[in-house]
């Protein structure tokens, strides 16, 4: 723990705070369609673009129609990036000329990107022509982000209204959204990182011819392609005797010499070896492309989904110090934000407030955690430390675990090191983030209504103890409410843990593994996790783009991203046609400590309940080894 | 429900043209205006050739130049041209972790000519998260000085000056932590010794 630690620490968390009240105001002015800065300029822009796309804008839509018009609309994405992935070779923008991709990663990747995850089990350098990476990736975050978005505003909107039947209207919130809020801000923190080395260009990638070339060997091919083996006879080594028939010894080790192999028959026992030949190494192809456009976007609407295989740890993404600490920002601004406007919006700013408090305190909470373990030495690795493996120097230690533990507190799901070599117990927080629910601020829109599942529980559970009826926000709950906030719970939980539970069963599930011992098994969890929660971060080793895990975490990330937003909605319509009631001496407040250490409680019981049995076969008895020196 | 559809559609192809084209072509003009540079890529040229990018690590092993990190995959290129950017993914109990950093901790000792007990920068002993990382800790380039001076038949003092010169503090004062670019340094380091050697040849002709 240094001083400049420290500073970054203060800084990341002090603007991430200052910064709440001023954008969440904006973001509410707008999305109340009342006149910002901005509207001069994109308020005839707003109106052509009703008019280009048949919508009136004051028609008002109900629960069920809002979620209608947030699945079909996630869905046409769905097909269009299926398509485009899918033919992406005759496709333009392709200068590597890069082939189609297989139907079961084009599955798992629309999905995964129409639903605001941007899991990616491609490497992106290697796999997506710039077509792909534009218009299937980069076109998807915006509207997926911005969808998230209107659903939170739909939910604001309705929780302060009475006796109607009506949410708003989904186009009117995912227009004015993109027009005036997540357009504006993207162009804003693309600059400076073009500005500090990012690349931003339609050129091919360059060669650069090395400056110290060498040789290594490879299998020689044939015309076709094919590899050249030869056959030879099988030559095994064994300890040369001594006419005795002993072993016959130097220095302490048996001599050993080749002892051609050969068959009950005496004849020679052949096997086929491959034809190794020499191959210069003398250039390094340089992958660059648009990538600035994308990386704001990617930062600032928790998408997560980068350019290059290793995210922002890429040189490229995240070129300098400055980049980190922008890019990290560019994580927390908006869904802190979010919190303060869904206070503006249900006119209850002391209950927004509460509620950030109790997610910056478990997101600090979980930062520690993994930074006091990723800061112990490893009995294993002969006491090497810091643990820098899938770490960068110009980022370090601190950095990337606060980097790891924003992005899953907070559903983004960038990485900047490599989540898979952290610590055992470093490596479980981010894990813990994610299964909670991602909702420590969270994603954008979806990290603040599964927040909200757990305050209708919270009021739920506080009221049957003291034999209330519960309320909240001046609205009485009742079953069905309850009943659609449970499913908002346990269904991600059910979809994280059922086909981990299946993975580790089936070879197909068990072969993708990189690492053995408890490690393989955190590998599987964690992506199944993450899967459920939108999140996109990875334990990277795991070897995901098999047809198996491709298309059992497409429909996984589906689960994850419509049921709770199927379930929210489904609460707020029917508050939504409730009658206010006033608060009276006998309503409990939705503010201050006793709510919120309740709610808090009830967060971390519901979490370790439902992932403790899995987290303990995982990291925890990992943990417990490695100290003992075993290693797999 | 196809009134629904039918706006879906549009508003994807409307979305994909203002998000898909008008703003990366504006991103695009002004990184490439303001900085045309770093938007191609910071690439290094050399005698008009491109030898690298400032960003991008490159394979070292010759005793004359500095080493960069170790790489899970191969620095980016290979026999058959590009590698996707990796780390190992190797866990905090892996076996194969446990051999590499043996591996690596007695290569730089044995390379660099070390005693035994020396303790290695972690840096040197653990691949980077995308096995391109262009920079080394200040501490693994000055225990890499000595060798690089007496291959090159020069002056420690030169040598030590130009890791100094090539040496990063956190950005700003408190971003981020102090590096060394190993390419650009081993760049300046050729160039160093070009110099001195046509001042040499240059010297006689005078005199």
């Amino acid at each position: 723990m240094t001083t400049i630690e420290i500073i970054q620490i203060v800084l990341f968390f002090g603007l991430g705070i200052a910064l709440t009240p001023p954008v969440g105001r904006f973001m509410a002015k707008v999305y109340k369609g009342e006149k910002t800065i901005l509207h001069p300029i994109f308020h005839p822009i707003e109106n052509v673009i009703y008019r280009l796309t048949g919508i009136d804008p004051n028609e008002e839509m109900t629960w069920l129609t809002y979620f209608w018009a947030v699945l079909l609309f996630a869905t046409v994405g769905f097909a269009a990036d299926l398509a485009i992935f899918m033919t992406q070779q005759w496709l333009p923008l392709n200068p590597q000329k890069l082939p189609n991709c297989s139907w079961h990663l084009a599955f798992m990747q629309a999905w995964s990107f129409t639903c605001n995850a941007d899991w990616q089990s491609y490497a992106g350098e290697t796999t997506m022509s710039y077509f792909s990476q534009i218009f299937a990736i980069m076109v998807h975050q915006f509207l997926s982000g911005a969808s998230g978005l209107a659903v939170l505003v739909a939910v604001g909107r309705a929780l302060k209204r009475a006796s109607v039947k009506t949410v708003g209207n989904f186009w009117v919130d995912l227009t004015r959204g993109l027009l005036y809020f997540v357009l504006p801000i993207s162009v804003l923190w693309a600059i400076p990182l073009a500005w500090q080395g990012v690349p931003q260009t339609w050129k091919p990638y360059p060669t650069a011819s090395l400056m110290e070339p060498y040789t290594t060997q490879v299998q020689k091919t044939d015309d076709k392609g094919n590899n050249v083996t030869t056959n030879i006879q099988l030559v095994l080594q064994a300890p040369k005797l001594d006419a005795k028939g002993q072993p016959m010894m130097a220095n302490g080790a048996a001599v050993m010499i080749d002892v051609p192999q050969v068959d009950s028959k005496g004849l020679p026992i052949m096997t086929n070896v491959p034809v190794m030949v020499d191959a210069k190494v003398d250039t390094q192809p340089i992958p660059i492309g648009p990538v600035a456009s994308l990386e704001s976007i990617k930062q600032l609407f928790t998408n997560g989904g980068g350019w290059y295989n290793v995210n922002s740890a890429h040189p490229y993404e995240n070129p300098t110090p400055l980049t980190n600490f922008l890019e990290l920002l560019a994580i927390i601004v908006v869904p802190m934000a979010q919190v303060y406007m869904f206070g503006l919006l249900v006119g209850n700013k002391k209950h927004a407030w509460c509620l950030f408090n109790v997610m910056l305190a478990l997101f600090v909470l979980s930062f520690i955690v993994a930074w006091y373990y990723e800061s112990r030495p490893n009995p294993v690795m002969a006491g090497a430390m810091p643990n820098m493996e899938g770490k960068e120097q110009r980022i370090g230690v601190m950095n990337s675990v606060l980097w790891g533990t924003s992005c899953t507190a907070i559903d983004n799901g960038s990485v900047n090191s490599m989540h898979d070599s952290w610590m055992p117990l470093a490596g479980m927080m981010p894990m813990w983030n994610i299964m909670i629910g991602e909702m420590l601020f969270g994603g954008i829109g979806c990290g603040m209504y599964c927040m909200l599942f757990h305050v209708i529980i919270t009021v739920f559970i506080a009221g049957l103890m003291i034999g209330r009826t519960p309320e909240y926000l001046g609205k009485k709950l009742d079953a069905w409410v309850a009943t659609w906030a449970v499913i908002g719970v346990l269904v991600p939980n059910a979809a994280c843990l059922l086909p981990t539970a299946l993975a580790v069963e089936v070879p197909q599930g068990l072969s993708s593994m990189n690492n053995g011992g408890p490690h393989g098994l955190s590998e599987v969890l964690y992506c199944f996790a993450e899967a459920a929660n939108n999140n996109g971060s990875a334990f990277a080793g795991l070897n995901a783009n098999t047809p198996f895990y491709n298309i059992g975490a497409g429909i996984v990330i589906w689960i994850g991203r419509f049921i709770p937003i199927i379930s929210i909605l489904a609460i707020v319509g029917r508050l939504a046609s409730k009658k206010t009631v006033e608060a009276s001496a006998g309503t409990l407040p939705t503010h201050g400590l006793t709510f919120g250490l309740t709610l808090t409680g009830v967060i971390c019981v519901v979490a370790a309940l439902t992932f403790f049995p899995a987290l303990c076969l995982g990291p925890i008895v990992e943990h417990g080894l490695m100290l003992a020196g075993r290693a797999f | 429900m196809i009134k629904l559809i039918i706006q879906s559609v549009r508003q994807t192809i409307l979305w994909s043209i203002v998000a898909g084209v008008i703003y990366p072509v504006i991103i695009t003009v002004i990184a490439q205006v303001a900085f045309h540079d770093q938007a191609n890529g910071s690439l290094v040229q050399r005698d008009g050739k491109i030898i690298g990018s400032a960003f991008l690590a490159q394979q070292f092993q010759g005793t004359n130049y500095f080493w960069p990190r170790p790489s899970a995959c191969g620095y980016g290129t290979g026999p058959s041209g590009i590698v996707a950017s990796s780390g190992s993914n190797l866990g905090p109990t892996s076996a194969p972790l446990h051999t590499n950093v043996i591996n690596n901790i007695s290569a730089f000792i044995s390379g660099n000519n070390l005693p035994t007990n020396t303790p290695v920068p972690a840096d040197m002993i653990y691949a980077s998260a995308s096995g391109l990382d262009p920079h080394i800790s200040p501490e693994a380039a000055r225990l890499q000085i000595a060798r690089v001076a007496a291959s090159r038949g020069m002056s420690e003092d030169k040598v030590k000056a130009l890791v100094d010169q090539f040496t990063e503090p956190p950005q700003w004062g408190f971003l981020g932590q102090a590096r060394v670019n190993v390419l650009l340094l081993n760049v300046a380091l050729d160039q160093a010794q070009a110099e001195a050697k046509k001042a040499e040849t240059g010297a006689p002709s005078k005199g």
